[in-house]
This record gives structure tokens, C-alpha cells and sequence, in this order.
């Protein structure tokens, strides 16, 4: 059986969630690994929410907002992006490969860029395999 | 806590939803799902009887929480909630998953997007669950609006508010306004004098009791939000007092610095005092600040002692900042034209018989530096070439839209030439003739029958032989190169969005679509609403367009402006923030967070003790969840997006169904 990843992916509503409503609406295709969770601003998502997910048995993680400059609540997208950088060093410390999470940053108009992005993390998490946390138990049972 | 009862719904969305996402089989996989005690399919959900489907089981069979498997909760999430409210349930006990825009529109397999399509239902079952009822409040808004750009399209917009009652400011931030049609000589298909027609909308702009134009003026700091906007103008000074120059002209004969006419699009002078055109509004001079002999170098001041008598000049004259209140706003900010200079091959700037379109316009229409006198160089044309989609459909400029104006532009300035140069042979190069507005074709035919060349073909090169231009292209018709002799060439030049309009979008908030141009929130149901509650779009800005969509889109915006001012109270935000008072420990991380300082830390009493306790200020709370993310004792909840919420929506989203 062919490994699929579970991508869970946060996307700010203003940009991002619209960004992916675009592809739709444009009808771009895109791998059907990623699940999208809609929080109104990047500055939201509690790092804590993105080891969760890896806890839950997420195979990879996105978070995708406003392009810096141009948050719809100021200055939100700049707090997630401090936050990220440093919750993606820390990842390894909890034996998640950092190429898991994924940053990106994609505006309302971007659909394309918005199906890229799912395909580059789709394809890296591919070859990185299940997420060794919970993923490979659930992944086993399956394949008995 | 009273019981959860889930209802679920999932709609087919004729076969949008359906082909892909397998319904039967999601229905019943939502009815295994906690707390579920209706799940039903119908094929348009949104539909009357869709919605009375919903209805009808909050009434019997005592829903409390309902979830829609259908479109973007940002394309129905407010008729969803409508719904619940009139059927007696608290509209905020709504959850969408969206199974159309992010899985039946985005993957072709069935079995795939099914699974997909359970993840984000369980996911939304999880979360409906935990929502709580929310209230909305509502305060009360500022009967004004605002109007940026002074254009056909702010002009519009503005008298249509002022019309309505309500105080308009308009924000120009030339010294008159009047914008591009100003310029234009005649208007197609009608052959209107563009000025004629525009010059009485101008004055009553100056006339209206309930317009304030702030000309010369910039916005440049906007807070707020939809009703109780915040904007700060900064006048640039003029050095002449505009309430009291009666526009003699005296003052101007006695300049003696000479500076270029960009009216005239630079093909005469101006003095460094000067009015921009005659019937500027508002009616008075203004110094050029950069080139005034004074205010570069410190002496002259020869204006000032011949306005002895009105005392208008004042060279002291300083920015100021003006603070305005506004309930709405309309954006007319407006286009540039393409620089010719960045299609070098075509010979703009090299040869002074290639011009712009808009230097046709210039020196065709009778208030122009010719008088109306077609002549370049003192001589008639007898060979004119046009040019079309000069950066307009071009990708190696980076611009692939279609200005939409320039064919029919064109096809009027070749039925000016053919009037004042009956002798003249015309020939216009083309890519598609886009004749598509009322009375367009049956202008193109009758520029036609006056004996105009349409040749089929994007020309390469334009070069100079002995005293005429040659414009080398493919006739793509023929399907072979030719070479056209000319004494005139006109560029077609397209629109590009306003130098401006990246500051405008960062004021406003506003998004641009892959064009540069500013996103309407819905391309066919909200074209000129944007991103930002209260804030609208007009005109150019928005895309290329012709005065009479201009004038259509502006009047639209003018009405979305009202609305709020005539409602008169605008709801607020209702996901805010709120503050668990036993929990909280008073540290201020999320005071720190806030980007709206909506939250102080203050005093109260909890369970009998007098703690530290953030407050939240539901005002100026705008629902973005900063403060919740940083809370380490989970205290600082953002309503609708709670932790609680988020993480129950984690369990069940990435699970394999």
C-alpha cells in the first residue's frame, strides 16, 4: 500500500483560506493529502497547536498567512513568523524532522502558488515517510 | 450543559459537490459521529427549501448545533447563520466544512476526496460541538464618508453620497480634480467633448453643501474599522491660499521660472506658479514647491508683493495634518498609463514623430498646446500608423490583461485624423479588435467606411529611413512581413494600476489580484466590495475600464458607502476575545500581543481578592486571536477559535476515515 501523508494545514482567513478557495473556484488540482483548518490571522496558531497535530497524527504541517507587509490585523503575520522559526528548531528536539512544518506565505489572488505549495510539502513529506510520533502504529494496523 | 444535538448537512451542489465526493457514503459515515442526531443530504442546500430543511429540524427534532458540508464558509457562512436565526437558534451555533472549494473542486478521485471530505465533517461535527452562542452588538457609525481620487470615478462616487444626504470629504492628491478624462479631447463611441461633459460634474463638486474637498491633499493613516473609520490627511501646502485666490493670473506673469506642463503631458510649459488647467477646481494657483525660485534658493518672493491686494500668497505656507471621521470609504484611486519608454523597439523618445496616445489626445483637442492643430513638427501627417496594446496583453512587461480602452480609442483618434486630414492614410495595427460596449462595433464599422487600414499584426520594430518612420510587422493575415511608412506613430498605451496604489492597499488593507490592480471581494457578486468591511472600490483602481463603467461602478460603490450611513449603527466584531478572570495571571503577554491595544491590565476583584486581570475592549477588539496564542494559562479565549475548539478540531481532521 502506497503511503499517503496527512498534511493538516492552519490558513489565515483573509489570505491563504482564500488564496485555496481561489484554486478551487479556478479548479486546480492538488494532492488530496491536506486538510485545512481556518483560524481568522496567523498570530492565532499556538505552537502548541502545530505539535498537536504532529501528536494527533499529522505527517506534515503547514502554516500559511498574509505575505509579511500585509497582515490583515496589522502586524499578525510577523508574530507567527518569529514564533515559527524558532517552534521549527524546536521540533527537532522532539524527534519530528524539521521538514515537516512547512512556513509559507500566500495571498488571496495566489491560487497557483497555493496548489504548489501543497504539492512541495505533499512530495517532501512523502519522502520522509509516516510521522514516526503516532502515525507509524496507526499506519501499521492499517496495512495488516 | 444542555445536550448537544448535531445536525448535519451536506449538500450536493447540483453535481459540483457530487460528482467528486461521494454523498450517500459521507451522510452516513456523519450520522456514526458524536452528538449527531440528523444527518441529511439535499441538493442545494442554500436553495429555499434547502434552508427550510435546517429549519424545520431545529423546530422538531430540537437541534442545537448545526453543521453545513457545502462552499466556502467565506462564500455562505452569513446565509447559514440567517438561517439558524429564523428558526430561533443563536446563528453563531454554525460550523461549515468546506467540501467544495478545498475537495470537490481541488481532487478528481473519488475515493480520495470522500476520505478527504470525512475529515473535514468530522472535523466540523467536533467543533460544532463545542461552539458556544455568541451576541452580536452593534455601535453606532459616522454619518460621513470618504471619496480618495478625484477622478471621473471619485467624482462620481462623491456626488452620488453628498446626494444621498450624507457629508462626503473628497481627497485629491493632485491640486485639481478632474483626473485622466480631463485630459482626453473627445470620448468614443458619442464623440462627447470630455471636458464639456466633465467640467459641470466638477463644479458641483465645489458647489455641494455636502462635499469638502481637500485637494493637494494625501490620505496617509487610516484606524478603525467599518462606521467609525479614523483617517488622517496630510494637505500639502500650496503657497496660495485656495479661499482666497480668485485666479486673476497676475501672480504668474511675474514668475519667471519655467517647469514642464504634465497636463499637456510635457509638451509645453508651465510656470512654476501656475493653475494646472482653466478650469481647475479648485479655482486657484499653486506653486510647484521644487522648482519656485523662493522655495529652492531662498529669494524672489516677486508673487507674493504683486498679490498685494487679496494677500493670497503666503510662502510660509506649511503641511498640515487634518483628522477626519468617516463611516465608509470609497477607493478611486485610479491608473497610470504604460510607459512607452520600457518598449524601446517601437522608438518612443528616439523619434519625436512617435507619441503617446494620450499626446494625440493633447494635441488634437483644442484646449492643447496645437490649439486643435494636428501638426508635428509644423507639418501635416500624410501617413499615420497606429499602434495597439502597447503594454497591454504583453507578458515580456508583465502585463497580460487587456486595457480594454485602447481599440476604441484608437479607432476615435483615427476618425480625428481622417476629419482634420481627410488626405491622410491611416493604418492600424492591431492583435483582435475588442469592440465589445454599447455603440463600440458600430463605431469600429464606421471608422471602417471612412477608409481606415486595420492590418492584423503586433509590430517589431519602428525605425527611422531618410524622413519617415518604417514600423516592420507580420501582417498575420497575409502571413508575411511588411513594412509601413509613417510621419506619425501612436501608441496605443494601456493602463497600468496608480504609483500610488501599493501605499493605498497597505492603508486600507487591501489585496491586489495578479494584475496589481485592487481585488474586489467577489469577482461577479461583490465587485466593489473589497476585503475590508466599509471600504470600496471605483473605477480604475479596480481593473482598466471607459468612463461609462466607470461612472456605473462608482454610483454602485457610492450606494455599498451609504448603507451603512443610512443604517446608521454597524455591528461589531463577534468573535472578540474574552477574559477567564480566575485563570488569568495578570502577566500582560497579550497586552503585548494586541495589535489594536484593545487590552489593559486592570484591577478587580475575582472570588473575593482584588488580582491583576487583563480586560479586553470589545470595541476595539478586531477578532484576530494574537492575544490567545500567547496566553500561557489558556485564559485569553478567542471566541469561535477557542484552544478548546482548535484542538478538537486537530483530533479529527487528520484521521484516516
Amino acid at each position: 500500500m502506497k503511503f499517503e501523508p496527512t498534511i493538516v494545514a492552519f490558513l489565515c482567513n483573509w489570505c491563504t483560506y482564500a488564496g485555496a478557495d481561489l484554486a478551487g473556484t479556478s479548479r486546480f488540482q492538488y494532492p488530496a493529502n491536506v486538510r485545512i483548518v481556518r483560524v481568522m490571522c496567523s498570530s492565532r496558531i499556538n505552537p502548541a497547536f502545530i505539535v498537536n497535530a504532529f501528536l494527533e497524527g499529522a505527517d506534515g504541517v503547514l502554516v500559511s498567512g498574509c505575505h509579511p507587509g500585509e497582515c490583515h490585523y496589522i502586524n499578525g503575520n510577523f508574530m507567527a513568523r518569529r514564533r515559527f522559526v524558532l517552534l521549527k528548531r524546536f521540533l527537532e528536539h522532539l524527534g519530528i524532522h524539521p521538514d515537516r512544518f512547512k512556513m509559507s506565505w500566500v495571498s488571496a489572488s495566489e491560487a497557483g502558488k497555493w496548489t504548489e505549495v501543497v504539492k512541495d510539502i505533499t512530495d517532501a513529506v512523502k519522502i520522509l515517510g509516516p510521522n514516526k510520533i503516532k502515525r507509524e502504529q496507526v499506519w501499521m494496523q492499517q496495512s495488516l | 450543559m444542555s445536550e448537544k444535538r448535531v445536525g448535519v448537512y451536506i449538500c450536493h451542489c447540483g453535481v459540483n459537490i457530487a460528482q467528486t465526493v461521494a454523498i450517500e457514503e459521507l451522510k452516513m459515515f456523519a450520522s456514526t459521529l458524536p452528538h449527531v442526531k440528523v444527518s441529511e443530504n439535499y441538493m442545494y442546500m442554500c436553495s429555499e427549501p434547502g434552508q427550510e430543511l435546517i429549519r424545520k429540524d431545529i423546530r422538531e427534532k430540537r437541534l442545537n448545533r448545526i453543521v453545513v458540508a457545502a462552499c466556502s464558509p467565506r462564500m455562505h457562512e452569513p446565509t447559514f447563520r440567517n438561517t439558524l436565526q429564523s428558526a430561533g437558534l443563536n446563528p453563531y451555533c454554525l460550523e461549515i466544512a468546506n467540501i467544495r472549494e478545498q475537495c470537490s473542486w481541488v481532487h478528481h478521485d473519488q475515493k480520495q476526496a470522500t476520505a478527504k471530505a470525512k475529515g473535514l465533517l468530522a472535523a466540523a461535527v467536533s467543533k460544532a460541538a463545542l461552539l458556544e452562542p455568541l451576541e452580536e452588538k452593534e455601535v453606532p457609525v459616522t454619518p460621513t464618508a470618504m471619496v480618495i481620487g478625484g477622478g471621473i470615478a471619485g467624482i462620481q462616487a462623491a456626488i452620488d453620497i453628498a446626494d444621498s444626504g450624507f457629508k462626503t470629504y473628497l481627497v485629491e492628491k493632485e491640486p485639481s480634480i478632474g483626473g485622466h478624462m480631463m485630459q482626453l479631447d473627445k470620448t468614443f463611441p458619442t464623440l462627447d467633448c470630455s471636458a464639456c461633459i466633465l467640467t459641470p460634474k466638477m463644479a458641483d463638486i465645489k458647489n455641494h453643501p455636502n462635499i469638502e474637498l481637500l485637494a493637494y491633499s494625501e490620505v496617509v493613516d487610516v484606524k478603525g474599522f467599518v462606521g467609525n473609520f479614523q483617517v488622517t490627511v496630510k494637505k500639502k501646502p500650496r503657497y496660495i491660499d485656495e479661499t482666497i485666490c480668485n485666479a486673476c493670473g497676475t501672480c504668474a506673469k511675474y514668475c519667471s521660472i519655467a517647469i514642464v506642463d504634465p497636463f499637456n503631458e510635457g509638451l509645453s510649459k508651465l510656470k512654476a506658479l501656475h493653475i494646472p488647467f482653466p478650469q481647475a477646481i479648485p479655482a486657484a494657483y499653486v506653486i510647484s514647491p521644487k522648482e519656485c525660485r523662493f522655495l529652492r534658493e531662498g529669494t524672489c518672493r516677486q508673487c507674493e508683493q504683486v498679490c498685494n491686494e487679496l494677500h493670497a500668497i503666503n510662502l510660509d505656507m506649511k503641511e498640515e495634518l487634518i483628522e477626519l471621521e468617516v463611516g465608509s470609504i470609497v477607493v478611486a484611486t485610479g491608473f497610470d498609463l504604460f510607459d512607452a519608454n520600457r518598449k524601446p523597439e517601437l522608438g518612443y523618445g528616439r523619434y519625436e514623430n512617435v507619441i503617446t496616445g494620450m499626446e494625440f489626445e493633447r494635441i488634437v483637442s483644442a484646449s492643447g498646446p496645437n490649439l486643435g492643430d494636428l501638426r508635428i513638427n509644423g507639418k501635416k501627417p500624410k501617413e499615420v500608423v497606429f499602434i495597439q496594446c502597447v503594454g497591454s496583453r504583453d507578458k515580456t512587461v508583465g502585463n497580460e490583461y487587456c486595457s480594454r480602452v485602447c481599440c476604441m480609442y484608437t479607432a476615435k483618434h483615427a476618425h480625428l485624423v481622417h476629419e482634420k486630414l481627410p488626405d491622410a492614410n491611416i493604418t492600424i495595427f492591431y492583435i483582435d479588435v475588442r469592440a465589445f460596449g454599447k455603440g463600440f462595433e458600430e463605431f469600429y464599422d464606421r471608422v471602417k467606411g471612412e477608409g481606415v487600414y486595420y492590418r492584423r499584426g503586433n509590430v517589431s520594430e519602428v525605425y527611422k529611413k531618410a524622413d519617415k518612420l518604417i514600423c516592420r510587422a507580420e501582417d498575420t493575415l497575409l502571413g508575411k512581413p511588411i513594412e509601413v511608412e509613417a510621419d506619425l506613430v501612436v501608441l496605443a498605451t494601456g493602463m497600468q494600476p496608480s504609483t500610488s496604489a501599493p501605499e493605498v492597499a497597505k492603508l486600507m488593507k487591501l489585496s491586489t489580484s495578479p494584475d496589481r490592480f485592487f481585488l474586489e471581494a467577489h469577482p461577479k457578486l461583490r465587485p466593489v466590495d473589497t476585503g475590508s468591511d466599509g471600504v470600496f472600490l471605483a473605477g480604475c483602481c479596480q481593473g482598466p475600464k471607459d468612463i461609462p463603467d466607470t461612472v456605473a461602478q462608482a454610483s454602485a460603490s457610492a450606494v455599498k458607502a451609504v448603507i451603512p450611513l443610512a443604517r446608521g449603527m454597524v455591528k461589531t466584531e463577534t468573535m472578540v476575545a474574552s477574559v477567564h478572570d480566575a485563570a488569568c495571571r495578570g502577566c500582560g503577554f497579550c497586552v503585548e500581543a494586541c495589535p489594536y491595544d484593545a487590552i489593559a491590565l486592570a484591577e478587580k476583584a475575582v472570588n473575593g481578592d482584588t488580582k491583576t486581570v487583563a480586560v479586553v475592549n470589545e470595541v476595539l477588539c478586531k477578532s484576530c486571536g494574537a492575544c490567545s496564542a500567547v496566553c500561557l494559562s489558556g485564559a485569553i479565549q478567542q471566541a469561535g477559535f477557542t484552544d478548546n475548539q482548535i484542538l478538537s478540531v486537530l483530533q479529527s481532521i487528520g484521521k484516516v476515515y
